[in-house]
């Protein structure tokens, strides 16, 4: 066994430099991957790299040797698009080799195009039809409580994802049944598909909408990692419900051309284009190691 | 003659979009829904140019179904799209409850059945929806072959009332008929319900349908070669299914292979066989997906993987000849 288990390290400022670098680390990642498989959904996965990061290089206990370990935190990506993020996030903690990063969407890869549990060491669900992954976490919370596990169940669902009627079913059994071991966590990016969220079927106001359906809600900015850190274990101390942090974020984040694009929604980057956002990682690198 | 004719590719949520367009100015009844994916299924070509009627209800499925059914309770001819995996399973109760049962004029045009989907993976992938469709009263269930076929489906189905879902693909596949829906100079008429005769043969029927219908023609030319005689039949309309056509066929060439991008559970090959076996069961063989899910994969690959080709074809051809009495 080798768990991974972080979570009471210090939030101190080496702790968040670490974390930013993963998180470029992945946005890294998730932009060779997407190229190199030519399909792919960079934008989503962008806005979500430093949850990711905050969550598998801090939060979690897992063991990478053992994926199926019983007392593992659960982590179900509901919006499954966005799996390069995660992808590179486990093969980072130790689940798969990093060699399967190159082979996404490809014949015979343990890296399907959407989350497989079953083909890939790490992954809690198959998810890819959205609205389905809070139900799923409804299910494990309970779980958790009936087998009397402190393990924790964390979903993150896309701000369009939303719209699916599910995820309000979900929301509502989660608060009938107190699941405060419970926690969604919306990539709150402002854009889904078609465009933008508040064009193609508005959201507002979302912070009341989980109050109203029973939930503890937290507001933070989603590329801060100190406040994803903090909101991360205050949730924790809420009892008799589960709560819902709403991160603001940014679709593409930390590539100039792809911010706030939604062509960058289901579209990878051109070589050309690689290589100029590359660069841009690079340089933020840099700022970081001086910072 | 040259040999090597180039293929002409388009695919058929490409035709869709466009003659939506050009019926929405003609039917002034015509109103589009979408969730979400109007850039996929192309819907967005209409929503440009009718934004007063084209609604996008965002990532859910099942709302949009009911708006559906509202809508043209109220005189509209509602098409109604998304990806047939969504299509079929994120909203099947609301399709049959609402729109199926009372019989309403909504059009359900699903791009993206099958496994041709690619790289996105099962969740993405279609292969239950001939099945699931068909088997609901009063629907309609049509699988084009190519662009013009599209077309020309998407027109009829303007003029015909009462619900129907309308399966399209999301790669570029190669179109068939000339332009003007013509085959090999012959000028065809599409009617829903009726099959199409595309090529004559006494030895062997090919049932296809969707995509399938060009692996069957290449199959057609494969066993010209080896000297069996095979008749290509293309079953646009699944249901209702042209039992007078097929069953002529079973009568006159005694064997049968359908194929389809498809479970070979529930589909095209279960439609011909159900129609066949009431009054002139002779032998069959199923092309299509097996019972299992497919993976992520570039289309082609896919399709050559799980057995969509027209070497499977050939090969099922020379079994069901072996069980031909
Ligand atoms: C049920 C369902 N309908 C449609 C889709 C197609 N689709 C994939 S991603 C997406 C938009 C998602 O937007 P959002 O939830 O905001 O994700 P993000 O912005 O984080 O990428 C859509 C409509 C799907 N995957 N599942
Ligand atoms: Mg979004």
């Amino acid at each position: 066994m080798t768990v991974f288990d972080h979570k009471d390290e210090p939030h101190d400022e080496e702790l968040i430099q670490r974390l930013r670098k993963i998180a470029l680390e992945i946005r890294k990642d998730v932009l060779l991957m997407t190229t190199k498989a030519g399909s792919g959904h960079p934008g989503g996965s962008l806005s979500a790299a430093e949850i990711i990061a905050c969550l598998y290089f801090h939060h979690l206990r897992y063991d990478p040797e053992n994926p199926q370990w019983e007392d593992r935190d659960r982590f179900v990506l509901s919006k499954g698009h966005i799996c390069p993020a995660l992808y590179s996030a486990l093969s980072r903690a130790g689940f798969f080799p990093r060699e399967a990063l190159w082979t996404l969407r490809k014949i015979g890869s343990i890296l399907q195009g959407h989350p497989d549990m079953k083909k890939t060491p790490g992954v809690e669900a198959s998810t890819g039809s959205l609205g389905q992954g809070l139900s799923i976490g409804v299910g494990m919370a309970l779980a958790g409580r009936i087998d009397k596990k402190s393990y924790r169940v964390y979903v993150l669902l896309g701000d369009g994802e939303l719209d699916e009627g599910q995820v309000w079913e979900a929301a509502m059994s989660a608060a009938h049944y107190r699941l405060d071991n419970l926690l969604a966590i919306i990539d709150y990016n402002g854009l889904q598909l078609d465009g933008p969220v508040n064009q193609i079927m508005s959201i507002e106001p979302i912070a009341e909408k989980w109050e109203a359906f029973g939930w503890h809600v937290i507001e933070i900015d989603g590329h801060n990692v100190r406040q994803i850190l903090d909101a991360l274990d205050f949730a924790e101390r809420i009892k008799g419900k589960p709560t819902a942090i709403i991160a603001h974020t940014i679709k593409g984040k930390g590539i100039s051309f792809m911010e706030g694009k939604v062509e960058f929604h289901g579209k990878p980057l051109t070589e050309e284009q690689l290589k100029l956002a590359l660069k841009e990682l690079e340089l933020q690198e840099k700022l970081l190691s001086i910072e | 003659m040259s040999k090597i004719k180039e293929v002409k590719t388009m695919a058929t949520r490409d035709a869709y979009g466009k003659a939506l367009v050009e019926l929405g100015k003609i039917h002034k009844d015509i109103v589009v829904l979408d969730a979400d994916l109007s850039s996929s299924t192309r819907t967005q070509y209409f929503a440009r140019e009718f934004p007063d009627r084209f609604f996008n209800f965002g990532i859910a499925e099942a709302n949009m179904m009911g708006a559906a059914a509202g809508l043209a309770s109220c005189g509209k001819i509602v098409f109604a799209s998304t990806f047939a995996i969504f299509a079929t399973q994120r909203a099947y109760n609301q399709f049959r409850q609402s729109i199926a049962y009372p019989n309403l004029n909504v059009k359900v045009v699903a791009s993206h059945g099958g496994i041709s989907v690619g790289e996105d993976g099962v969740s993405h992938h279609c292969t239950e929806d001939i099945a699931s469709m068909r088997v609901i009263p009063n629907v309609t269930v049509i699988v084009p072959a190519d662009a013009v076929e599209t077309r020309e489906a998407v027109k009829a189905l303007v003029k015909h009332y009462g619900p129907a879902y309308l399966r399209l693909g999301r790669p570029k596949i190669p179109v068939i008929y000339e332009d003007d829906y013509s085959f090999e100079g012959k000028k065809l008429n599409f009617k829903i319900g009726e099959g199409v005769t595309l090529k004559d043969g006494s030895d062997v029927t090919i049932v296809a349908t969707g995509l399938m219908v060009y692996e069957a023609l290449q199959a057609f030319e494969e066993l010209k070669k080896n000297g069996i005689s095979a008749r290509v039949i293309n079953i646009h309309t699944i249901k209702p299914i042209d039992a007078d056509l097929l069953v002529k066929a079973a009568k006159e060439t005694g064997a049968i292979v359908t194929a389809e991008e498809h479970s070979i559970i529930g589909g095209l090959g279960s439609a011909v066989a159900e129609t066949i076996v009431q009054s002139y069961p002779v032998p069959m063989q199923f092309v299509g997906v097996k019972d299992i899910f497919a993976e992520s994969g570039p289309w082609k690959e896919l399709l050559k993987k799980y057995g969509l080709t027209s070497s499977e074809i050939v090969e099922a051809v020379k079994r069901v000849l072996k069980l031909k009495k």
